[in-house]
């Protein structure tokens, strides 16, 4: 049985189709990603499996139960992060989790553990309102873990980061389901779902468009791998020559090799000793997102 | 580990204890008005009248013991030798009177920029000088005047002016603290947070009453503290009834607070519209000024609110010396009105601003 079966999810907003026929199954576990551009539908399908929403058709089993409405017993084994930062207004780090621990009937000791374990042992006393993006963001993932939940629904926890702080939180992230914990995250960031997530919905418009590993998504297209190099390191038409290349491109200096057999080419450049400024880029799930919709991804 | 009771009723009382601005509003400027129409109106005792005697004025020295007393009471006697000097200091306004004596006649040099001072330092002058003469004549005085107020004595102005001014910070910061609460919560998405906790939603609203009545009992022990260490404030017999009023008089204006909050989309726009609701209450209610004067129409509007049942009740038991008894029909109106706006904020209510 998975942690999470979402079954033809539907809600509208007026006219607004927000989530259009959802479908999928999250496993225990999983660290599982919803990608999706801004008003895609992701936080909205998240607030119907958590039970914050009914949903106008469809059916959602959390844990083998409907979330809705809303059971303390069923609240007690998830734990949630919302897009904002959901504080008390002035109170500390400190008090702030212990307030979430009383809430959860968990003692102040895990509470201080989870505050030393999210590196924030040294803002305890620091008002939330005077945390930086990075600290506030992990002190709602140690709110929503403190009753060591059996399933966390982390709702873009990086949105607003700058790239340093996202990658600080990743550590963390990547953390959280070790211990068997089934992780839901969202986030806009494709190399975020890349990195984190065992396997990555794309989701646009209200729609699942893909659902896959993020490996198996890139493969999915068989798209060309670029190889691009520095000026002067090879002319165009010495290029075209290359055993492999399919298109070879001029771009701002460089030229750029367009080959589904980036091994071969490589070996060939290799031994002509024309690896200058070399750089190999592969598809992303960037480029899955412009394959399922036709449309650039714009977070 | 505390129950999530009596961590949220913490949580919700620290970030209000912390919050300057609503500290400010809660007790400090309300109290600012106590001071302001306790105090300083209530100065009816005249000050006294400054007079400067030049030279020797034997009337005034030789006044009998009981005149004498009476003397010292209406004027502060300051003693010049330089006529021109004491004339000088009548016309800047530093004194009152300059007074000198030529053998029986004693002459006033006053002044008559304030013609009602003038008046009262002559008339005050002259009745020393004619009892001096009844004195002097050795007759008993054959008529005497003798004087008494209609109001008790003990009633100062602070003891009128405290209940409507307690009422008044009470009901503003219930119902400022109600709303800011509601939007601040719906603005950072806290109410959807606890929604996800397995927490009941009445714990939470028991928390935030909870806090809403300690934060009033606050204010009432403030006002009533300070009112008698400070301002001479005499509580009559039934003035522990003023606690149940306050409780009531708060969860009423909470739920107006609440509806404040559940109309409006952001935090500004709920305290704007609490201001908007309490303010002119207070002052058709007669927390700042008494409405025995006011015309029959303003009377009828003043008495479709609740502030001004609570503002009457407080004062029956706190001044008037009324019973006990006389504050319940108020309180199951307070409460009434609470549990109906309650209802309609409940009605009105969104979890989400959008």
């Amino acid at each position: 049985m998975g942690a999470i079966e979402v079954t033809n999810l539907r809600l509208a907003y007026g006219e607004l189709q927000a989530v259009d026929g959802v479908s999928f199954e999250v496993a225990e576990g999983e660290f599982f990603g919803i990608l999706g551009p801004n008003g895609a539908g992701k936080t909205t399908t998240l607030e119907m499996i958590e039970g914050l929403r009914q949903p106008d058709s469809g059916d959602v089993r959390l844990l083998g139960q409907p979330p809705w409405p809303r059971k303390d017993k069923l609240l007690a084994r998830i734990g949630v992060q919302l897009q904002a930062s959901s504080f008390f207004e002035r109170l500390t780090a400190r008090e702030q989790i212990h307030t979430f621990a009383a809430l959860y009937g968990v003692g102040r000791g895990p509470a201080d553990d989870w505050l030393e374990r999210v590196g924030l042992a040294g803002k305890a006393d620091t008002r939330t309102e005077d945390l930086s993006g990075g600290q506030t963001q992990r002190l709602s993932i140690a709110c929503a873990l403190i009753h060591d939940p059996e399933v966390v629904f982390l709702d873009e926890p990086t949105a607003g980061l700058d790239p340093q702080a996202r990658r600080n939180l990743w550590d963390l992230l990547s953390q959280l389901n070790e211990s068997g914990r089934t992780v839901v995250l969202t986030t806009h960031y494709m190399d975020e779902a890349d990195t984190l997530a065992d396997r990555v919905a794309i989701m646009d418009r209200g729609k699942i468009l893909k659902l896959d590993t993020p490996a198996a998504l890139v493969r999915g297209l068989a798209a060309p791998v670029h190889i691009s190099l520095g000026p002067g390191q090879l002319s165009r038409e010495d290029a075209s020559t290359i055993r492999g290349v399919d298109e070879a491109t001029e771009e701002g200096g460089d030229l750029v090799l367009s080959t589904r057999t980036p091994a071969d080419v490589l070996t060939q450049l290799a031994s002509t000793d024309r690896l200058d400024g070399l750089q190999v880029k592969a598809a992303t799930l960037e480029d899955v997102f412009l394959d399922a919709t036709g449309r650039e991804y714009r977070a | 580990m505390s129950t999530p009771f009596v961590a949220l009723a913490a949580a919700i009382l620290r970030g209000f204890l912390r919050d300057k601005a609503s500290l400010f509003f809660a007790v400090v400027f309300p109290l600012m008005f106590l001071v302001l129409f306790g105090a300083v109106f209530d100065d009816t005792t005249a000050d006294k009248i400054e007079l400067i005697e030049v030279g020797e004025v034997s009337l005034l020295d030789d006044l009998p013991d009981e005149a004498q007393a009476g003397f010292v009471d209406a004027f502060e006697v300051a003693k010049g030798d330089d006529l021109g000097a004491a004339i000088g200091e009548v016309r800047a306004g530093d004194a009152d009177v300059a007074i000198e004596q030529q053998d029986q006649s004693v002459i006033a040099h006053y002044t008559e920029t304030d013609q009602v001072a003038a008046a009262q330092t002559l008339g005050t002058l002259n009745a020393f000088v004619d009892g001096a003469n009844v004195a002097a004549s050795g007759q008993p005085p054959r008529f005497q005047l003798s004087v008494e107020p209609v109001e008790d004595e003990s009633l100062a102005n602070i003891d009128f002016v405290t209940p409507g001014l307690l009422g008044w910070a009470v009901a503003m910061s219930a119902a400022f603290g109600a709303a800011a609460t509601l939007q601040g919560w719906r603005q950072t998405k806290l109410l959807r947070r606890l929604q996800l906790a397995p927490v009941r939603t009445r714990t939470i609203v028991g928390a935030r009453v909870v806090t809403t009545l300690l934060v009033a009992f606050g204010q009432t022990a403030i006002f009533l503290g300070l009112g008698s260490a400070a301002f001479g404030l005499n509580l009559s017999g039934s003035w522990p009834m003023a606690i149940p009023l306050v409780a009531a008089g708060a969860l009423c204006f909470m739920a107006l607070g609440l509806l404040a909050g559940a109309v409006t989309k952001t935090t500004e726009g709920a305290v704007n519209m609490a201001n908007f609701l309490v303010l002119p209450m207070a002052f058709l209610s007669g927390s700042f000024f008494p409405l025995e004067g006011a015309p029959d129409w303003l009377q009828v509007i003043s008495k479709a609110l609740p502030l001004r049942h609570m503002n009457d009740a407080m004062l029956d038991v706190m001044v008037r010396g009324q019973g006990p008894s006389a504050a319940f029909p108020t309180l199951g109106l307070l409460l009434a009105f609470a549990v109906v706006m309650t209802l309609v904020a409940a009605r009105l209510f969104r979890w989400e601003t959008t």
